[in-house]
């Protein structure tokens, strides 16, 4: 039964991946109209992309779901608004702050900084700026979750609280200089990881099933977003504030 | 072989490093302040080790066979020999790089379909939506709004245009189609629009767009070669919400003509 599953699920990862495989191969082959340098390499190279997606579509199911909802349901029972949304923070604290995808892009941000004179060309200054800014972003996606679980249970509808973050993010843009408005938008984006997303999104749907009067379709989701778009107001502030 | 098994332990040895906060915050509270036991430990923890291995492997995977393939492709079709001309001597118009946009947007929609974050997402929808939402269609259309959007984000860089009129303009349209949507979609659709760019993603269109601003003549790719992302995480949020505007409208049509 297990094993009839898993195949089954290796099938459909493998559907997954079959996209971008026909990318590769179409514009490698007709359109620049060179070989694939080593075919070996892409063979296993995909075989082991499709057993991970597998795995982790699996342990998803098994793992991360059901416990990022057994917690919300805690935290619901409990009724304590502080410890939930202490743990909101930590959970969006966390979790961003060690994000490879975020390290590389504070890095590249201070390579930019230091050459258009924003700061000291000195690796100490540039160390400074990067860490700053991953501080930063981290506390902004902290700060995310805990506004979107604090939305989820006083029943704020989400359209408010995302529209108001979309203006802030329009009217600080001007003000913001031109070096890092690329980074601020880009930011938002790389935020939210792998295992945060499943978890975060467990999260929200388990407290808007556990709260009486909320939909689980309609309140349930959201999370992300704010985590996509806290970020983007945070780091222009530090840009401008720097 | 063994290099390669060293290889593996390292990467995964990278991913139990990012996941050690997030399990240590979890641990901490469950001990802490939940002060119950989990329902059942060994298949949690079990599930936990699936998605350690998974993203090992997944990771591995992509470094050894996509990833080098795509940053190649990316440098080459953006190659002044590719496109057939000595950018010294002429700046190109926009036309000519018209491989490079078929390009983005084709990369882009077949990444977002594998991209795991979005998957979750889609699964966790559909089971909640009892099925009115399909996971598949989700991804589709998450996957069009990124092809459209890394397809516009080459086109920006190419011509040079400056980037918040594109996320500005695109962010009105999407204010104005939140008043019209169905509510029900509203989160999911702000939601699709931070998962699309993660682990697949990122890396392709980032070297996509570095490479481009590099062959560009008068593109500076400190400040040009960013700023794709962004377009790959507002146009799936246009592109949810539209299609569950139309999934809305042909809905009421079909009611009202029935009746």
């Amino acid at each position: 039964m297990l094993e009839i599953r898993f195949i089954k699920q290796l099938f459909s990862s493998f559907l997954d991946l079959l996209p971008i495989l026909a990318v590769v191969l179409i514009f490698q082959v007709l359109i620049i109209g060179q070989p694939i340098p080593d075919i070996t390499r892409l063979i296993i190279g995909t075989l082991f992309v499709i057993l991970g997606l597998t795995l982790f579509i699996q342990g998803l199911e098994q793992s991360l779901f059901p416990l990022g909802e057994a917690m919300a349901y805690a935290f619901a029972k409990k009724g304590s608004l502080f410890w939930l949304l202490t743990f909101a923070f930590c959970l969006g604290f966390g979790t961003t702050v060690a994000e490879p995808a975020l390290i590389a892009i504070a890095k590249e941000a201070a390579n930019i900084a230091s050459k258009g004179n924003i700061i000291e060309q000195t690796e100490a200054a540039r160390d400074s700026y990067a860490l700053g800014l991953r501080i930063t972003v981290a506390l902004s996606v902290g700060f995310a979750i805990v506004i979107g679980v604090l939305r989820i249970i006083r029943g704020w509808p989400l359209y408010y609280l995302i529209i108001g973050g979309y203006c802030g993010v329009l009217i600080l843009t001007p003000f913001a200089p031109a070096e890092i408005i690329g980074i601020a938008y880009d930011s938002g984006g790389v935020t939210t990881s792998t295992i945060t997303v499943p978890l975060v999104t467990a999260l929200g749907v388990g407290l808007a099933t556990a709260i009486k009067g909320r939909n689980p379709m309609i309140d349930g989701f959201g999370l992300i977003a704010f985590a996509s778009l806290t970020p983007m107001i945070f780091v222009m502030a530090y840009g401008i504030l720097l | 072989m063994i290099a390669w098994s060293i290889h593996f332990a390292l990467s995964l040895l990278a991913t139990c490093r990012d996941i050690l906060p997030i399990a240590g915050i979890i641990i901490g509270f469950q001990l802490l302040v939940i002060r119950k036991p989990l329902a059942h430990p060994k298949k949690t923890l079990i599930g936990f080790l699936y998605v350690l291995l998974g993203i090992a492997f997944f990771l591995e995977g992509l470094e050894m066979a996509l990833f080098p393939l795509g940053k190649l492709m990316a440098t080459q079709l953006t190659s002044p020999e590719f496109l057939g001309f000595n950018p010294n001597q002429q700046p190109l118009s926009w036309q000519a790089y018209s491989w490079v946009y078929v390009f983005a947007a084709s990369i882009g929609f077949a990444t977002t379909l594998a991209e795991p974050s979005l998957l979750a997402v889609a699964l966790k929808a559909e089971q909640i939506s009892g099925g009115a939402i399909h996971a598949w269609g989700l991804r589709i259309a998450v996957s069009i709004g990124v092809a459209f959007g890394i397809a516009l984000g080459a086109f920006r860089i190419v011509t040079g245009i400056e980037l918040y009129y594109f996320i500005i303009s695109g962010y009105v349209v999407v204010l104005i189609q939140t008043f019209f949507a169905p509510k029900m979609i509203i989160g999911l659709a702000y939601d699709s629009g931070g998962v699309t760019t993660s682990t697949v993603t990122v890396p392709l269109v980032t070297a996509l767009g570095l490479g481009l601003a590099e062959a560009v003549p008068g593109r500076n790719p400190l400040l040009d070669g960013f700023g794709l992302i962004a377009f790959a995480s507002l146009f799936p949020i246009i592109a949810v919400l539209g299609y569950a505007q139309l999934a809305h409208w042909l809905g009421t049509r079909t009611r009202s003509s029935k009746s």
